[in-house]
């Protein structure tokens, strides 16, 4: 995974979520590959719009529950049976079934930890500071606006005319402010 | 995909206004739902005095549980052969508690469900709450409540591992890994509207104790996705998870041969139970918040509703295992199991409690059949508390009758609580009261990004059809 990053970037601050969704198709259509929206909730179908892969978080989190499954089990019959054979009862030695509750419990408990990490590691955060927290009134963003940002300039196209044109066509859809952000390197 | 139409600058669409009114455009609900934090809402004067009194039932709390440990358990009314009482009671009740904040979380978004949006963190965070509570009793339990790390399989020098024959290691996984998962899927769900709260705060330093708590979120779409595939499987593994962790805590008792609890019934038998004092607890947890913050808009007749009906749902699923147990001791034909429960419970020296336990939990439930009762906030608010005791008497009932009366009349004990007993109880509900005021004060205790979220289906579904 790639994250996102420009050199020059535009960017149009939009009102509503339609507005948004429309920009992007818009960009899109008008050769913008590399697309960033920023919205106060998440927007059913914007990822796709975007055209944004399906990270490979799940199958991360589907390995990190087979390993707290394992862990889990391993540490029951490490304890129970391997290191210290205690036998109360006339019970089994090696009681599978005894052993699946906690089993369970590892698995849920290494996904869960697997996810809320994953999920750190695939967004990068924490990150306490950003470029686009030093646009002026960004901060509306988690509260009623919508920021779309497009990356400028590609092998063929130079940055500064591809920011202009995309300045223009922001502009033609309505956007409340265009703003154009660089990034010293 | 097809560019949406314009929204309707008009009242909004029938079934929107019954999962949320006509609220304010976005800017307004947040400040609307936010202002609070900053304030402390129209009657802020409460705040101190509802901070004392639960901080003062909260402090008796740890001060009796310092008496005990001085002391020793022997300060209880516990004693053989009734050695369970309050502590797994109060254990049992409160986890049972907790069970109801991931159903409406978890379960509700797995089944996209609507209503949800306007009332999971709080129930989340009542989950969370009751947890701490649910964790205390345990340990207290134990004996020698400072080996209680012996509980958790780690290499030690005695080479002495917790026994996972046995079912208490068990509840040990349990309730940790419920512990976990709840709050990682309660901070999960709080991260965009933390960050909401940083950028609508009055003053540097709150700014950056929310920014820190927030981790920097700026709402980019690629995070939205991750985090709403992290968020929907922390929903898919909590759900399971909260039945198992009611079955296994059934365990504990199923696996003993004592009359009255050694059935194939409990497993499912305590689920329900658990999600029924849940849904008790939800509904005098939100009453209140949404007359004292006007929330009317927000949580609506559709919740009360809704809630009011799965109340029903619960009750009658109980009132189907009280008799399904009983039936099933009758036709066993063993004749410990036919006195505890043909005898001992109805007849025996804890009768009113059986009854009255009983009654309350089978027949406040039916008011709910009226739909004039199921959007009456007195009703349900009456109903619930009913409920909220009643289902703590079905604990007691469940242990105290079994233990004190089993297969040798020689061995049998009357057993009473002392007033150590009758304070741990109501300090918990202190400290979970306490708990709670300060999350109801300190955080963003409506899902802002959520019911954002659900506006805009709902109006795209009034725009397109349904999907």
């Amino acid at each position: 995974m790639r994250p996102f990053r420009a050199r020059v970037q535009v960017m149009g601050e939009f009102s509503s979520a339609e507005a948004l969704l429309r920009a992007v198709e818009r960009l899109r259509a008008a050769g913008y590959r590399r697309l960033e929206a920023y919205s106060p909730f998440e927007i059913p179908g914007l990822s796709a719009a975007l055209g944004l892969e399906r990270p490979r978080l799940s199958l991360y989190i589907l390995i990190c529950g087979l390993l707290g499954c394992l862990f889990a089990y391993w540490i029951q019959w490490y304890a129970n049976v391997w290191n210290y054979l205690l036998i109360v009862g006339n019970r089994p030695i090696h009681p599978v079934l005894a052993f699946i509750p906690a089993t369970f419990e590892g698995t849920v408990l290494g996904a869960s930890l697997g996810a809320f990490f994953g999920l750190l590691a695939w967004t990068g955060l924490p990150t306490l500071w950003h470029p686009v927290f030093e646009i002026e009134g960004f901060e509306r963003t988690t509260i009623d606006r919508f920021w779309i940002t497009a990356a400028c300039g590609t092998d063929e196209r130079d940055a500064e005319q591809d920011a202009e044109h995309g300045e223009r066509v922001l502009a033609e859809l309505g956007a409340l402010r265009v703003v154009r952000l660089r990034e010293t390197p | 995909m097809a560019s949406p139409a314009p929204l309707p600058s008009e009242a909004p669409p029938l079934h929107e206004r019954l999962v949320i009114r006509n609220l304010p455009d976005n800017a307004a609900l947040t400040q609307q739902l936010l202002s609070p934090i900053w304030r402390g809402g129209s009657r802020w004067w409460l705040w101190p005095l509802l901070f004392c009194s639960s901080g003062l039932l909260a402090l008796l709390f740890f001060v009796l549980i310092f008496y005990t440990f001085a002391e020793g358990i022997g300060v209880w009314g516990n004693n053989i052969p009734v050695a369970w009482a309050y502590a797994i009671t109060d254990f049992v009740w409160w986890i049972g508690i907790g069970h109801a904040g991931t159903f409406i979380s978890a379960f509700l978004i797995l089944l996209n469900q609507k209503w949800r949006a306007s009332i999971n963190r709080i129930a989340e965070a009542m989950t969370l709450f009751a947890l701490v509570n649910a964790m205390i009793f345990p340990v207290l339990h134990l004996g020698r409540p400072w080996f209680f790390y012996w509980l958790i399989p780690y290499p030690s020098a005695m080479r002495v591992w917790p026994n996972f024959r046995s079912a208490l290691p068990w509840d040990v996984a349990a309730i940790s890994t419920y512990f976990t998962v709840s709050l990682l899927f309660w901070y999960v769900g709080l991260i965009p509207d933390l960050a909401a709260v940083r950028d609508s705060a009055p003053g540097a330093i709150r700014k950056r104790i929310y920014g820190l708590l927030a981790l920097g979120w700026r709402g980019a779409s690629r995070h939205w996705q991750r985090y709403r595939i992290a968020y929907i499987i922390l929903a898919g593994l909590a759900t399971p998870l909260v039945i198992s962790v009611h079955s296994i805590v059934s365990l504990d008792f199923s696996i003993a041969q004592l009359p009255g609890w050694h059935s194939t019934i409990f497993p499912p038998y305590f689920v329900v139970g658990a999600i029924y004092s849940g849904f008790a607890m939800v509904l005098m947890l939100i009453l209140p918040i949404r007359s004292a913050f006007g929330l009317h808009d927000v949580i609506t007749e559709r919740h009360l509703d809704v809630l009011g009906k799965m109340l029903l749902v619960m009750g009658m699923l109980l009132a189907y295992s009280y008799v399904c147990e009983a039936f099933t001791a009758y036709y066993s034909g063993n004749q410990f199991e036919q006195y505890t429960y043909l005898f001992a419970r109805p007849m025996g020296p804890y009768a009113w409690v059986y009854w009255s336990m009983t009654l309350c939990n089978v027949l406040t439930p039916q008011i709910f059949w009226w739909s004039y009762l199921r959007t009456n906030v007195v009703a349900l608010f009456c109903a619930s508390v009913v409920i909220f005791v009643a289902m703590w008497a079905e604990r007691f009932m469940l242990i105290v009758t079994s233990l004190n009366r089993d297969f040798l009349p020689s061995s049998w004990h009357f057993y009473a609580p002392t007033w150590v007993d009758w304070g741990i109880l109501i300090g918990s509900l202190g400290l979970f009261c306490f708990l709670f005021f300060a999350f109801l004060r300190w955080a963003p205790f409506i899902p802002l990004s959520e019911l954002k979220r659900t506006r805009f289906e709902l109006r795209r579904e009034a725009e397109h059809g349904l999907p």
